[in-house]
């Protein structure tokens, strides 16, 4: 027994090697310059330079990455606080209230989880465009604002279920409005879920690339993922490699860091709801 | 809405008029690259998404021996899956598979000669699907989840039985996670038919072509040469293709997903 479990972890070790050798090479190679991260195979860097960071960070023409950085919360921040607000309310009504035509409804909201993204885009950034939205955060900001993201609510209207109906109501015996048992009970209970929601929200908006992409024209607005692709767009052969990688890697930053803060919720949240990548 | 466009030749800049059938008699007919197009994101998909389960489901099951140190290689495992698809991940990407690439300059010390990892077409496909590979993390937590609830008097029972390892493997292990094998399944496959970024950063479509995934061709079309009914017609043919495919694997289910409630307790 005590062989086979030393063999397993072996195993283990090696794959998690080949795991994070991109991401532990990425790290050391933003301190080498670019002669050293093409001429050499070494791993480590002859000298730890910061001169990539100082260098990237001044960003392409007059917009630095802090601008690029700001952006990127000024999309993400709202988005996400958006979210929680909404999705929580949809899935209160969902959840706990009988009103005329909620199974269609329900239905209709869980058939939107099945719609694939290439349907939507064009008849979006059509409606968006005559909004006016286009070059503004207004089509990521009112989504959130309207909950659509179908998954979350379903995830929170799961939870709900779990919360025991009896606790509401005793609760708040003396004369709550349905909005202060939201506010007062069951969201302090939903906080697991919320954390969820929080974290997932995140991710994918900090990680999202097309939207950016289609909606986002003018370099003032850039965020993280459209200023790093410029980047290896713009300069050509001559690309300072190690200068993308060490924004590459910045960019990185916030998410590992919720990551290991909420590490718990995260896997609770994937296994709760099966979530892709 | 999106339907009502693929019958119009409408562009961001007209309002589109009706011409019926012709955005799908010329997609089907006369576009050389949707045919291709297709193709690729199948053979993309085919060579992703069993790589990425077989991958995830045999490191959760090491991770299900009960062995120390679990959490942090669950941890470790996961980083990648973070990144998602995200620009920063996919120019790593780029960067490891170049031609001067740390890769190639790792297979050289091995004896392996560089391999054209990103300029050689049909590799280049390959060189992306490595990528969602790669990100296994999020499917093997699933899957370790899964592989908790196996209850042990299962195993118990077939060892007292003589039965290998191997055979309690197929006879117990796979069935009983079939559930979460298809909620997988269906996931990944249609996440994968639309993958979009990994082919647009590090590729581009290129080379000749060779990882113009259907994503990557509809974002054309309607972005840069701004044909959006056209391109409604071919997200539409995807969409059923899309449809087509879970419908298949949900009916096909009844053979093969075990569920532990209608079955052995009743």
């Amino acid at each position: 027994m005590k062989k086979k479990s030393t063999g397993a972890l072996a195993v283990l070790l090696l794959v998690g090697v080949v795991m994070v050798y991109p991401l532990l090479w990425l790290f050391l190679a933003t301190f080498k310059d670019n002669a050293e991260i093409f001429g050499k195979l070494s791993f480590w860097p002859e000298k730890f330079s910061f001169d990539a960071y100082v260098k990237g960070w001044k960003g392409i023409g007059q917009f630095t990455y802090t601008d690029f950085y700001l952006n990127t919360f000024k999309l993400v921040v709202p988005s996400v606080l958006l979210t929680v607000a909404s999705t929580g309310i949809v899935a209160y009504g969902f959840a706990r209230f009988k009103f005329p035509g909620k199974k269609p409804l329900f239905a209709l909201m869980l058939s939107t989880l099945m719609l694939p993204d290439a349907i939507v885009i064009i008849p979006r950034y059509v409606a968006f465009n005559k909004f006016g939205w286009v070059d503004t955060y207004m089509p990521f900001w009112m989504p959130a604002l309207l909950a659509c993201y179908p998954f979350l609510i379903f995830m929170l209207i799961q939870f709900l279920r779990g919360i025991p109906r009896e606790l509401d109501e005793s609760a708040c015996i003396d004369g709550c409005n349905p909005f202060t048992i939201y506010v007062k009970i069951l969201f302090p209970l939903l906080k697991p879920a919320i954390f969820s929601v929080v974290i997932f929200q995140t991710m994918w908006r900090w990680n999202d690339y097309f939207n950016n992409l289609i909606y986002i024209s003018s370099v003032k607005k850039y965020t993280l993922s459209l200023a790093l692709k410029m980047s290896i767009d713009s300069q050509g052969a001559s690309t300072p490699w190690n200068q993308v990688m060490a924004m590459s890697l910045i960019s990185m930053v916030p998410p590992i860091l919720l990551y290991f803060f909420a590490q718990e919720y995260f896997v609770e949240g994937v296994t709760a709801g099966g979530i892709k990548g | 809405m999106s339907l009502y466009y693929s019958f119009t030749d409408f562009s961001i800049l007209s309002d589109g008029k009706w011409v019926g059938l012709e955005n799908y008699t010329r997609l089907f007919f006369e576009d050389k690259y949707f045919w291709k197009s297709l193709f690729l994101t199948f053979k993309y998909a085919l060579m992703a998404v069993p790589m990425k389960l077989i991958m995830a489901l045999f490191v959760a099951m090491l991770l299900n021996m009960k062995l120390k140190g679990i959490n942090f290689f669950r941890t470790v495992y996961y980083l990648p899956s973070i990144m998602g698809g995200s620009v920063a991940i996919s120019i790593l990407w780029k960067f490891l598979f170049m031609k001067e690439g740390v890769i190639n300059k790792t297979l050289s010390l091995v004896g392996i000669s560089a391999v054209d990892w990103l300029g050689d077409p049909d590799i280049a496909l390959v060189t992306i699907s490595l990528l969602v590979v790669w990100q296994f993390g999020s499917s093997m937590v699933l899957f370790l989840a899964g592989l908790k609830n196996v209850p042990t008097e299962l195993y118990e029972a077939a060892s007292v039985d003589g039965a290998s390892k191997v055979r309690q493997f197929f006879g117990i292990t796979l069935p009983m996670i079939t559930p979460i094998i298809f909620f997988n399944l269906i996931m990944q496959i249609v996440h994968a038919l639309q993958e979009f970024t990994s082919a647009f950063i590090i590729t581009n479509g290129g080379p000749n072509h060779g990882t113009y995934l259907i994503g990557v061709k509809i974002y054309e079309d309607a972005f840069k040469t701004l044909k959006m009914g056209y391109a409604s017609a071919a997200s539409w043919v995807l969409f059923v293709i899309i449809l087509m495919i879970t419908m298949f694997v949900f009916k096909s289910s009844d053979a093969w997903v075990f569920y532990n409630d209608g079955g052995m307790d009743g």
